[in-house]
C-alpha cells in the first residue's frame, strides 16, 4: 500500500502536465533524444532554423484545423483548399499578367483574391453542409475534398501552371524582410491574430462553447450554426493563405500541393492537446505541435529514414496521439 | 433479522487522492429487505454502491456476500453473482429497440441465431409484469427519460437476482409509475431479494423501507428501523436542519404581465394560453408526458411552433430564434444539465463565462472580451450561488449533481433575464442544496423577475408557486391560485381527460 502511494506521488507532476497540456512535451523530449542520438547535425542552430522555416506551412494549416476541431468537427479538405488556391490563383495571375503586363502587382493581388475566393467557397460548402444540413464533418469534408481535388486537376489538366510573375515567387517564396523570411513573418502575424481571436474575442469564446456542448451553447444565446460555419470558412481561408505561400515557393500552380496536410495537421493538433470531441485546445500548443511534426520529419530525413517508412511512422504517431487524447479526456472528466 | 446477512460491508473505505470518500462503513442487507441509503450528495452513497456493484474497488475493508468475502472484478462479475445495479446514468443503447436492450448480452438463441420472436415476447411479458406501458419494439432513443428508466429497471430481472441496487429510481417517474415500481419492489421482497434503495425522496421511505442508513461526509451516522423513526428525524440526521426550513416563503410582487401566450400549438400541445407576470412564481405541474416541459420549450423556440402567438412585453416573438428570445429577456434552464446545460469538460467559471460573454451584463458590446471583468463577475456569481471555492477550477463533470445545478443556476444570474424558466430545477439534488436553490428562486422572484418552475415534484411546485397551471394530455387543464392550490385539486386535473377526447 505505502509503496503504491509513493509511486503515484512520484508520477504526480507527469500526470498533471499530461492532463494540462497533453502528450506533446513527452513526445518532444523523446524526439529530441532519439534524433540527437541518430544524427549529430540534428541539434544544430542551422538545422533548427531550417525546421522553423519549413514548419510555417503546417503551422498555418494546423491553426485552421484547430479552429474546426475545437468547434467539434474536423476538416479533411484543407489539402484541397491549398491545391485549389494554388491552381486558381496561378491561372489568374498568368492570365491577368497577360492583360496588364505593366501592373504586375495588380495581377498578383487579383490572382491571390481569386484563390481566396475559391477556398472560401470550399469553406462555405463545408460549413453549410455541417451546420445547416447536419452532415457529419467526416463525410462532408471528405466529399468536398474529392470535388475540389477533381476541379483542380480538371482546371490544369494535371499539368502544373508555370510562368508565374517573377515578383510573386521572389517575394512570398524566397523574400526576406530584415533578414527574416516573408513566410515566417506572415505566420507570426497569423499566430498572433489567431491567439487574440481565440482567447480575447466573443467569437472565439463561442467556438469553444459550441464545441464543448452545442445544446448548452444554443441555450446561452449563441448562434451555433453561424459559429460552425465561420470555423470552416476561416479554416479554408488560412489553408488558402498557405496555398499561396506554397505556390510562391514552388513557383507554379500545382493540383497536388498539400496532399498529406490534412493528416499532418490533425496529428499536429491532437498531439498538441486539441480534443477530438471539441471544446479544448490552445493556439500556442498547436504551433508547437506543428513544429514537432516537421521536426520529426526533419529528424527522420537526417537519419535517412525512407519517405515510405515516414508515412508509416506519421500514421502511427497520429493513432498514438489519439489514444493518449482518449486517456486524457477520461482523466479530465473523472479527475483521477 | 438474526439470520446471516445477504450482503454486508465491513469497515469499507475508499480513499481518493486527497479525499476520503468513504470512511470505514459497516452496512448490511438481509434477504427480503429494503434498506435505504440516505444522505446528501457527496455523502458517500454512490461510492458505497459502486463498490457493491463491482464498478469500483475498496481501498480497505471488505464486501461479504452470503458469508463469503468477495472481490468483484467488474460490474459483469457482480451481476454474475446476483447483484444488479440500476445506476442513475443509463446503460441503454439508444439505437437498439427496447427488447434488444433488455436482452443485451442475454439474447435468447435458436441454434446459432438470436431468436427475436422469443425475445420480443419475453420483453413484452416482463414489461407487462412490471406494469410498464412500453412497446418492446420501440427504438430506445424515442422513449422519454422516465420510460428509459423503466427499461433500465426491467433489465435487472434476469437470472438469479439476489441483490438489487436502485440508485434514485424515482427521480424522473410520475406518481403512477412510482406506485408500479413499489408494488414490484414489494413482490421482490416477498421472493427474498434484498434491495438497496438510494433516494432523496424521503416521503417514499415509509412506503417501502425496512431500515434506513444515513451517511454524511463519507461516514455512517447511523442505521435506524423505519418503523421507529420519521421523516423529520431522518432529515435532521442527514443535514442537521429541520424540514420546515426547506421551502422559503416567497413574497408576491407587482404582477405586471411580461409574457403572453395565446393558442399555442405544437406536436403534443393544443391551444395553450397563459400569462407570466413579474414578481411572481408560476408553477407548472403535470405528469411525465403531459407536455409541461414541451410547452415552454416551444415558447423558447426549441420545438417547432405550429400555431399561436408568443408576446414578450407586447412584442411578438413567435417566430424568433432561441438566441433572440433569450436576448428579449427570457432564460430557460434545461432539466438535462449534462446534455443541454453545461460543458462538462470545463470548470464552472468557463461555463458561467459563456453567458457573461454573450450577454450585456459586463464588458459592453464590443467584440473583444474583457476577461478580467468576466472572471470577476463569474467569481461573484459563484459566491452568490454558494459554490465552494475548491470546486470552481474543476471540470463540472467532477461535481455532484447539486453543485452542477448551482453552476446552472449561476448561468441565469449571468444573463440579464426578466423571465427565468426553471425546468425540473432540483432533479437529483439533495435536500441541503435544494434549500439553497429555493432561496435563489425566492431572491429572483422578490427582485421583480418572473419565475416559472416546471416540476414533477408536486410538493416543490405547490410550495414555491403563487399561481399554477396544470397540464394533462397536452392541454392546460387548470389554472389554480391561492386556496385552490391543494394537492387534491392538482391531482384531479393531472388526470383530466377532456383534452384527450379533442
Amino acid at each position: 500500500m505505502t509503496t503504491e502511494a509513493k509511486e503515484t506521488g512520484a508520477f504526480d507532476p507527469i500526470r498533471k502536465t499530461f492532463i494540462k497540456v497533453g502528450v506533446l512535451p513527452f513526445f518532444l523530449v523523446g524526439a529530441l533524444i532519439i534524433f540527437t542520438a541518430l544524427s549529430d547535425k540534428f541539434l544544430s542552430v542551422q538545422n533548427l532554423v531550417n525546421v522553423a522555416r519549413q514548419s510555417v506551412y503546417l503551422v498555418l494549416v494546423s491553426m485552421g484545423q484547430m479552429l474546426v476541431l475545437i468547434s467539434g468537427g474536423f476538416d479533411l479538405s484543407v489539402g484541397t483548399s491549398i491545391a485549389l488556391t494554388s491552381v486558381v490563383s496561378a491561372l489568374g495571375m498568368v492570365w491577368l499578367a497577360g492583360i496588364f503586363p505593366d501592373a504586375i502587382w495588380l495581377a498578383i493581388t487579383l490572382g491571390a483574391f481569386m484563390g481566396f475566393a475559391a477556398a472560401i467557397t470550399v469553406g462555405l460548402i463545408n460549413g453549410v453542409g455541417v451546420a445547416y444540413f447536419d452532415v457529419s464533418p467526416f463525410i462532408m469534408t471528405l466529399g468536398v475534398s474529392s470535388v475540389g481535388a477533381g476541379l483542380a486537376l480538371f482546371l490544369t489538366g494535371g499539368v502544373p501552371v508555370s510562368n508565374l510573375p517573377f515578383a510573386f515567387g521572389d517575394t512570398f517564396g524566397f523574400g526576406r524582410l530584415f533578414g527574416v523570411p516573408i513566410p515566417v513573418i506572415i505566420a507570426v502575424i497569423c499566430i498572433v491574430v489567431m491567439w487574440l481571436f481565440m482567447s480575447r474575442t466573443r467569437l472565439g469564446t463561442q467556438v469553444y462553447a459550441v464545441g464543448g456542448n452545442i445544446k448548452a451553447a444554443h441555450l446561452s444565446a449563441i448562434n451555433t450554426k453561424r459559429t460552425l460555419m465561420m470555423a470552416y470558412v476561416i479554416c479554408a481561408l488560412i489553408a488558402s493563405l498557405t496555398g499561396l505561400l506554397l505556390t510562391a515557393r514552388v513557383e507554379s500552380g500545382e493540383a497536388n500541393l498539400g496532399s498529406t496536410i490534412a493528416l499532418e495537421s490533425i496529428a499536429a493538433c491532437v498531439i498538441a492537446g486539441v480534443s477530438l470531441r471539441g471544446g479544448i485546445g490552445r493556439v500556442e500548443n498547436v504551433v508547437l505541435g506543428a513544429f514537432f511534426i516537421v521536426l520529426v520529419q526533419n529528424g527522420m530525413n537526417l537519419a535517412q529514414v525512407s519517405s515510405y517508412m515516414q508515412m508509416v511512422l506519421l500514421g502511427a504517431l497520429l493513432i498514438l496521439a489519439v489514444i493518449f487524447d482518449q486517456m486524457r479526456y477520461r482523466m479530465i472528466l473523472s479527475g483521477n | 433479522m438474526s439470520a446471516q446477512p445477504l450482503i454486508e460491508t465491513r469497515a469499507l473505505t475508499k480513499q481518493y487522492p486527497g479525499v476520503l470518500a468513504l470512511n470505514a462503513v459497516d452496512f448490511d442487507l438481509h434477504s427480503g429487505e429494503v434498506h435505504v441509503l440516505f444522505g446528501e450528495n457527496g455523502a458517500g452513497k454512490s461510492t458505497l454502491i459502486s463498490m457493491l456493484a463491482g464498478a469500483n474497488t475498496p481501498s480497505q475493508g471488505s464486501v461479504v456476500l452470503d458469508g463469503q468475502e468477495m472481490k468483484f472484478d467488474s460490474v459483469a462479475d457482480a451481476q454474475d453473482k446476483g447483484i444488479y445495479t440500476v445506476f442513475q446514468e443509463f446503460s441503454l443503447i439508444p439505437t437498439l429497440t427496447v427488447a434488444q436492450n433488455i436482452f443485451l448480452g442475454w439474447e435468447p438463441m435458436k441454434g446459432p441465431f438470436i431468436d427475436h420472436r422469443t425475445m420480443r415476447k419475453r420483453a413484452h411479458e416482463m414489461l407487462l409484469e412490471l406494469g410498464f406501458d412500453i412497446d418492446p419494439n420501440e427504438t430506445t432513443s424515442h422513449l422519454s427519460r422516465a420510460q428509459q428508466q423503466m427499461v433500465e429497471i426491467t433489465k435487472a430481472f434476469h437470472g438469479d437476482l439476489k441483490v438489487l441496487i436502485l440508485d434514485e429510481p424515482t427521480a424522473s417517474l410520475t406518481d403512477k409509475e412510482v406506485d408500479h415500481l413499489f408494488e414490484f419492489v414489494n413482490e421482490l421482497k416477498a421472493k427474498g431479494v434484498g434491495i438497496i434503495y438510494i433516494s432523496h425522496r424521503i416521503q417514499e421511505f415509509s412506503r417501502i423501507a425496512n431500515r434506513v442508513t444515513v451517511l454524511r461526509d463519507g461516514g455512517k451516522i447511523g442505521t435506524v428501523d423505519m418503523a421507529e423513526t420519521n421523516e423529520d428525524a431522518l432529515v435532521e440526521m442527514m443535514t442537521g436542519r429541520s424540514i420546515d426550513e426547506i421551502y422559503p416563503k416567497i413574497e408576491k410582487g407587482s404582477g405586471e404581465v411580461l409574457l403572453t401566450v395565446e393558442g399555442l400549438r405544437t406536436a403534443g400541445i393544443r391551444n395553450a394560453s397563459f400569462e407570466v407576470r413579474a414578481g411572481e412564481v408560476l408553477g407548472v405541474a403535470g405528469l411525465v408526458g403531459s407536455g409541461k416541459s414541451r410547452l415552454f420549450r416551444t415558447v423558447m423556440g426549441l420545438t417547432t411552433r405550429l400555431a399561436g402567438t408568443v408576446k414578450m412585453r407586447g412584442k411578438d416573438i413567435s417566430h424568433a430564434p432561441t438566441r433572440d428570445i433569450i436576448k428579449e429577456g427570457i432564460y430557460y434552464l434545461s432539466p438535462d444539465r449534462k446534455g443541454e446545460g453545461l460543458d462538462l469538460a470545463k470548470p464552472s467559471k468557463d461555463n458561467l463565462a459563456i453567458n457573461l460573454v454573450m450577454g450585456d451584463k459586463v464588458g459592453g458590446d464590443g467584440q473583444l472580451v474583457k476577461w478580467s471583468e468576466v472572471n470577476a463577475e463569474a467569481a461573484t456569481i459563484s459566491d452568490h450561488v454558494e459554490l465552494h471555492a475548491g470546486y470552481r477550477n474543476k471540470p463540472v463533470s467532477q461535481l455532484s449533481g447539486g453543485n452542477q445545478q448551482k453552476v446552472l443556476f449561476g448561468k441565469c444570474f449571468g444573463q440579464n433575464a426578466d423571465i427565468i424558466i426553471f425546468d425540473e430545477p432540483t432533479v437529483g439534488v439533495d435536500m441541503g442544496t435544494r434549500a439553497a436553490l429555493y432561496l435563489l428562486i425566492k431572491e429572483l422572484a422578490e427582485s421583480g423577475k418572473a419565475v416559472v418552475v416546471i416540476s414533477s415534484d408536486l410538493p416543490e411546485v405547490m410550495n414555491l408557486s403563487h399561481r399554477m397551471i396544470v397540464l394533462a394530455h397536452g392541454h392546460i387543464s387548470a389554472e389554480l391560485s391561492g386556496d385552490d392550490m391543494t394537492e387534491e385539486q392538482v391531482l384531479k386535473f393531472f388526470f383530466d381527460e377532456t383534452g384527450a377526447k379533442l
